[in-house]
């Protein structure tokens, strides 16, 4: 199992849900894999448990500086940078009417500056290193609308057409640098554990949830971290500014 | 200015009783867009930073950042003209040609402030205003039309900000339509995207390579040859302002020259 021998993965967002799985898979297939996250509990938690494979560096994604030394503390410890998954992000329900201005602004800093400000971050530690892959995970909500979700819909969007910016301008630049969106439906994470409580008539929180997916389930967060892992890998060399669905049929 | 006349159908007064707001309506497209919906009978209302000279309908000065500045506006629009039935999220920046590498903080949370957020209050307090009922208009009924780009369907067309914050646009869009769909309020929203158009949008560039160049360039990007005139793209907005467009919501309306639509053949080379 080396599919990703000798790459060092940033992961942002890597200490629960779908971030956690990817790092598991990144340590499994001989990379190294760096958890960058708010809750240092769980971060160093998971680090400890991947061994020598791991590093845990806090990290804001909203904050410039904090990207900076995530990435520094990454090359300092593994020697380069090959892989960035933008998965920190939060997700809010709100309706048009009911989310204010603070509330708007603050899920796109989080999922829309965020994954920017990651993929400024590690662009230049992956040109030292000769390229690399980054992978920003959106969501199904980037490409089709929510009455529920207003404010995340704008972010994944924003997300899904960043993507494909930094895509193209990698390539324009000749930086061996592929980007690409991943989009999941729900997928049974901390992230979805609010909606799991709410039940709408007869039915539970998770059997409403269950019932979008063709699939008749939610998904797992290890089956997104698989998509992730042929991405950040060289399997999927000829895919850049591309938008990977992994929804269980939600799209089709 | 374009006929009233609509093939066989006289458009004139098809909205009159109407009262529309049009965002960034000083110039551009959204000047297009007010030209069009008052040749068609409503009364527009011209909300911008600047006022154009000689332009049409009436002006507000407005700041589509600004939570108060829309509060202000509503409550001018339903005092002075008594309804809504129209809001143009039009108002927006390219933001220069900042890439991944090259944009700062400042000037993405910028072109967010005004194209994302700008069109999210827009839409807020949009449906406020249409739901807003009277003795001259029974139903919260609207049309909601925000424009997104071809920058919110691909990216190449701009800035790394201005892509996000249109494709910001374009999923918003899709949340406020199907949320006004479930609380029934007969009000649509729908996300238009144009292709290179001729306007101060592009002023920078002309700047840069100067106006005959630049638009020979942006022209060539166009299967169709050429950018369009802003008031192309009024009459997309036109039409989903109108109730020619009742059963359209949540839709992308590309206006782009086929920009989007997928691959030509290549000029074959001509040896010399």
């Amino acid at each position: 199992m080396s599919r990703l021998e000798g790459k060092v993965v940033l992961i942002s967002g890597g200490a629960s849900g779908i971030g956690a799985a990817t790092a598991r898979l990144v340590a499994r297939e001989g990379g190294k894999a760096v958890l960058a996250d708010r809750d240092e509990a769980k971060g160093r938690a998971l680090a400890d448990e991947l061994g020598d494979g791991a590093l845990f560096t806090a990290l804001d994604v909203a904050d410039e500086t904090s990207w900076t030394k995530a990435v520094a503390a990454t090359v300092e410890t593994f020697g380069g940078l090959h892989g960035l998954l933008n998965a920190a992000g939060v997700g809010v329900r709100n309706s048009i009417e009911d989310c204010s201005l603070a509330e708007f602004r603050r899920v796109n800093d989080i999922n829309g500056l965020g994954t920017f400000l990651g993929c400024k971050a590690a662009i230049p530690a992956m040109k030292q290193a000769g390229g690399g892959s980054i992978v920003n995970i959106s969501s199904v909500l980037g490409l089709r609308g929510a009455s529920y979700a207003m404010a995340y819909c704008a972010s994944k969007g924003a997300v899904r057409l960043l993507t494909k910016h930094v895509a193209l301008h990698c390539a324009q630049m000749k930086y061996n640098i592929r980007c690409n969106s991943v989009h999941p439906g729900y997928i049974d994470t901390p992230m979805i554990a609010p909606r799991l409580d709410q039940s709408i008539g007869n039915m539970s929180g998770r059997q409403s949830l269950e019932e979008l997916h063709p699939l008749g389930r939610l998904g797992r967060a290890e089956e997104v971290a698989h998509m992730i892992l042929f991405l950040l890998s060289d399997e999927s060399s000829f895919s850049t500014g591309s938008e990977f669905v992994c929804d269980g049929g939600l799209t089709a | 200015m374009r006929p009233d006349r609509y093939g066989d159908v006289d458009m004139s007064g098809e909205l009159s009783g109407q009262v529309a707001i049009v965002t960034g309506g000083a110039s551009g497209i959204g000047a297009a867009s007010a030209t069009l919906l008052a040749a068609a009978g409503a009364a527009v209302v011209v909300a911008d930073l600047n006022a154009a000279k000689d332009g049409i309908g009436r002006f507000v000065r407005h700041d589509v950042t600004a939570e108060e500045s829309w509060q202000a506006l509503l409550a001018d629009v339903l005092e002075r003209e008594g309804r809504l039935d129209i809001m143009i999220n039009n108002a927006g920046i390219s933001g220069g040609a900042g890439s991944v590498e090259s944009t700062d903080v400042e000037t993405w949370q910028r072109v967010q402030a005004v194209n994302a957020e700008g069109v999210f209050l827009g839409c807020k307090y949009a449906i406020q205003g249409m739901k807003r009922t009277g003795p001259d208009k029974s139903t919260s009924k609207g049309s909601i039309v925000n424009i997104s780009s071809v920058a919110g369907l691909q990216a190449g067309a701009g800035s790394i900000a201005y892509t996000a914050s249109k494709g910001a646009v374009r999923l918003l869009s899709k949340s406020v339509a199907l949320y006004c769909a479930e609380q029934k309020y007969d009000i649509r929203c729908n996300s238009v995207h144009p292709g290179g158009v001729d306007t101060p949008i592009f002023d920078l560039l002309w700047q840069f390579m100067g106006r005959d160049q630049g638009k020979a360039m942006i022209d060539k990007r166009h299967p169709i040859g050429r950018m369009a005139e802003p008031s192309e793209i009024g009459e997309v907005v036109l039409w989903l302002a109108s109730d020619r467009s009742s059963f359209v919501t949540g839709a992308e309306i590309a206006a782009d020259g086929g920009i989007t639509t997928g691959l030509m053949r290549r000029q074959p080379f001509v040896a010399s």
